[in-house]
């Protein structure tokens, strides 16, 4: 168990550093953020200037090298545009993010697996069909038409829920959490929606087709058969064992919410850190770029080695030290 | 979708009237927002309006440009190098210091000092600033220097015991953001809301609102959808689709100004051999058609301003006929509007040797700008209708520019230059210069038209004192330059604002979000 993590952690640290090495040289293949970032009127001295500050002037790979220093001492650099450093910049966004992902996963998870269950249980009848038909709604609609549709309808038309933005927050530990006052709740509503609706429906298709599967099993026969009830048999039983799809499709989707919310971002104007990266790659803001993705890269990381410890947990027969990191 | 729940109507038009019942409270949506709280950290636009909030100048600017005394109450030359500031008395930051010549001296240094992509010290490049008395300053230059006012009303005032040793972050947490303007800086969370309420002692004219929350919301759809919805009061940058459709919707107001980005052809008269010009065989141009001015009156004839600002930009933009927008100093008033004259352009087009024309690339942005591509694709085929065959390549704004800072990889190109500071001769010096300027700057884009009289022109106003006189040559060259279509001048995008019914946004040339341009109307 032990010998596994820290072979994921330093397969972590192989993936940063390459990831940094791409990221780092192909910024400089896109564009100069120095044409981008000085000011059209900053010319001369101030323009030799402004690059040698923006460490610009170096070669290449010094300027590489340079990072990778300040790095190890704990510091991803100054965000060119921001002025400020550019880890803060990034976890100045974060909790917003994680808010918005995390509330999206409890929507997918408490609507997606009781619907794909009853679906499955009950595939001829018409609710059943209803939902798998909503589902291929679900996945087949654009997410930011889906987005502008919500709010026309729900804050434009109708005026029950806000159009946009954050609303109040409340501090937790230094975080801002918006989930626990009301105004927060219904900002945090029609994103959350939005965000969740193409998961919802691919939890619902997953868990449908691992029920059609199991219920056919022996094991189901024989429980029903020693006349356990039959909420126990559907609650403990047979969705211990459709877990294991879910869990891994939740666990990968879950890096992609947090990290690439970007379109629902954008639409609700939620003050996350998706919107950064697309911000940053258009100013080639090149250390909040580097840095966002060396957060990310973690985070995928650290998200995979709790899904394969699920793994472990949820069907007894999966062996850590069987697995290859 | 409305249509289908009319009825519903009813309910939102009741919560826009039930929000305006605390209406000293202004919700202001913007489409981009500062990066910084730092007044000298940045140049931008976004940067200054947010600044401008909490912050003087020494010299203000009124809504039509004209410079109007700020924390100075007069100014004036004692000699060719010197210029004295008289300080307003009695005024004071929000935290209660008085403000004093110590402050002025402090916040110059710091605009210099601070190192930045985006730095003010162009403005005070050669400038030395001395204190005579609490509230009198003197700023020495090397040289007579025409531009001093403009430069100085640039320049944030800070306060200096609380900026004295601050960073960047300081002033984004508000420790350091203590200035001596309209409103008191509450608080920033970036990308959700900017907060700031009224400062009762402010030494000008009172401030208008209470209480007021700009909030960057960068989607068009969403920032329309906020104003319907009753989410927020004002909003910038009304999308050009959206514009017909909110003009006829009676809860909403739409008020609109020129915006001050002139877009220009950039064509390349200087070389005899140009990069992306061919003959009709494909054989390198020699030597370069654009050398000659009939070939390049040809290209501007053949352009239908009025159609790509009818068509392209529905309406929202205004044929453009120099490098600034009317009302600005310098403004030539005897520049016309291109006439679209495609048949005129054969001619000339014949006339100069061309009569099958040849073949071009254009270049330019995509999506760096309002309706570039569309712009660029509709210039092409206006060229193509005259037999110069055009292609058309675009570029992210990322490649776009790095390809034209400091090079010439052009032929032809559709570009633009800012004259967001007001002062002609920045922009002139960049777009209409040979090039560097013996001894001082040079520019980051290299003009492609090499006119000695607009050289000349140029090079006298920089070193001309007299308002008057510097005008009139800053007139001239421009006029020099269109005539010669050094540069085609092509549009002026319309920058629009809505709000709701009660409400209205009186534009200013220089299209600053200030609240206290949002006026109760009726």
């Amino acid at each position: 168990m032990t010998v596994f993590i820290i072979r994921r952690l330093l397969q972590a640290v192989f993936v940063v550093v390459l990831m940094t090495v791409i990221v780092f040289f192909g910024i400089m293949v896109i564009g100069n953020p120095a044409d981008i970032l000085i000011s059209e009127d900053c010319v001369g001295e101030c323009y030799v200037q402004a690059v040698r500050f923006l460490g610009l002037d170096r070669p290449i790979y010094e300027q590489y090298f340079v990072f990778v220093k300040n790095v190890l001492q704990g510091d991803l650099g100054n965000s060119f545009k921001y002025g400020i450093s550019a880890l803060d910049v990034i976890l100045e966004r974060m909790p917003a993010t994680l808010e918005l992902a995390f509330f999206a996963m409890f929507i997918t998870v408490v609507v997606g697996i009781p619907l794909g269950m009853w679906a499955g249980l009950r595939p001829e009848s018409f609710s059943g069909r209803m939902i798998m038909g909503g589902s291929i709604l679900g996945f087949s609609l654009p997410n930011f038409w889906v987005g502008i549709m919500l709010i026309l309808f729900f804050a434009v038309d109708l005026g029950w829920l806000p159009a946009s933005g954050r609303g109040d927050t409340v501090d937790v530990l230094g975080l801002d959490f918006s989930f626990l006052t009301l105004d927060g709740l219904a900002h945090l509503t029609l994103p959350a929606v939005a965000l969740s609706l193409f998961f919802t429906a691919l939890v619902i298709r997953l868990t449908r087709a691992g029920m059609r599967e199991t219920l056919l099993l022996d094991y189901v026969k024989f429980a029903h058969a020693k006349g356990l009830s039959r909420a126990r048999v559907m609650f403990v039983h047979v969705l211990k064992n459709i877990l294991l799809p879910v869990v891994t499709v939740l666990g990968l989707e879950l890096g992609g919410l947090i990290a690439f919310a970007v379109v629902t971002e954008t639409i609700f104007a939620w003050p996350g850190m998706g919107k950064l990266l697309i911000d940053s790659i258009d100013n080639l803001d090149r250390p909040v770029v580097v840095g966002y993705l060396m957060i990310t890269v973690f985070m995928f990381i650290i998200i995979n080695l709790v899904v394969d410890l699920l793994y472990s947990v949820i069907d007894p027969r999966v062996r850590l030290h069987g697995i290859k990191a | 979708m409305t249509k289908s729940f009319g009825a519903l109507i009813g309910i939102t038009a009741a919560g826009v009237i039930a929000s305006s019942a605390w209406a000293a409270d202004l919700r202001y949506a913007i489409k981009t927002e500062p990066p910084s709280i730092d007044p000298h950290w940045s140049t931008n636009t976004s940067a200054k309006e947010t600044a401008l909030h909490t912050f003087d100048l020494l010299i203000s600017k009124d809504d039509l440009m004209g410079l109007q005394p700020g924390l100075a109450e007069s100014w004036k030359p004692i000699d060719d190098l010197t210029w004295e500031f008289k300080l307003r008395k009695g005024v004071k930051f929000h935290d209660g210091t008085p403000f004093t010549a110590d402050d002025v001296v402090f916040s110059f240094e710091r605009a210099v000092a601070l190192p930045s992509p985006t730095s003010f010290k162009q403005y005070l490049a050669a400038k030395k600033t001395i204190k005579i008395d609490d509230h009198t300053v003197q700023v020495k230059t090397a040289k007579p220097n025409p531009l001093m006012e403009t430069d100085l009303a640039a320049i944030i005032i800070v306060s200096k015991k609380n900026a004295e040793g601050a960073t960047t972050a300081d002033f984004n947490s508000g420790k350091a953001a203590i200035g001596t303007g309209p409103y008191k800086f509450v608080e920033w969370k970036p990308e959700d809301r900017l907060v700031f309420k009224a400062n009762p002692d402010y030494w000008g004219s009172k401030p208008k609102w209470d209480n007021v929350t700009f909030k960057p919301i960068k989607s068009d759809p969403t920032r329309v959808a906020a104003l319907k919805s009753g989410d927020v009061d004002v909003m910038d940058r009304v999308p050009t689709t959206d514009i017909k459709g909110l003009n006829k919707d009676p809860k909403v107001v739409i008020s609109s100004g020129t915006g001050n980005r002139p877009f220009y052809l950039w064509l390349d008269s200087r070389r005899d051999l140009s990069p992306f010009v061919w003959n009709n065989d494909g054989s390198p141009a020699w030597p370069n058609p654009l050398r000659d001015w009939r070939v390049r009156k040809a290209l501007s004839l053949a352009i239908n301003r009025q159609g790509i600002v009818d068509r392209v930009f529905e309406g929202s933009a205004r044929v453009g006929t120099q490098l600034l927008p009317e009302g600005f100093y310098g403004y030539n008033t005897d520049l016309k509007p291109e006439p679209y004259d495609p048949g005129r352009a054969k001619k000339l087009l014949a006339e100069a040797g061309y009569p099958d024309g040849f073949k071009v690339t254009l270049h330019s942005s995509s999506g760096g700008y309002l309706n570039d591509v569309g712009v660029a694709e509709a210039v092409a085929q206006m060229f193509v209708q005259i037999g110069v065959k055009t292609k058309v390549v675009l570029n992210p704004k990322q490649v776009f520019f790095s390809k034209i800072t400091g090079k010439m990889n052009n032929s032809l190109a559709i570009r633009t230059y800012s004259v967001a500071s007001g002062e002609p001769s920045i922009q002139l010096k960049a777009v209409v210069h040979t090039g560097p300027l013996k001894g001082t700057e040079f520019c980051c884009q290299p003009t492609g038209m090499s006119n000695p009289r607009t050289d000349a022109l140029i090079e006298k106003a920089l070193t001309t004192i007299d308002k008057n006189k510097r005008e009139q040559l800053f007139k001239d060259a421009i006029g020099v330059a269109v005539n010669d279509v050094g540069i085609a001048p092509l549009y002026f995008e319309v920058y629009t604002w809505a709000s709701r019914p009660g409400l209205k946004y009186t534009t200013r040339l220089d299209g600053l979000n200030l609240v206290d341009n949002v006026v109760k109307s009726k």
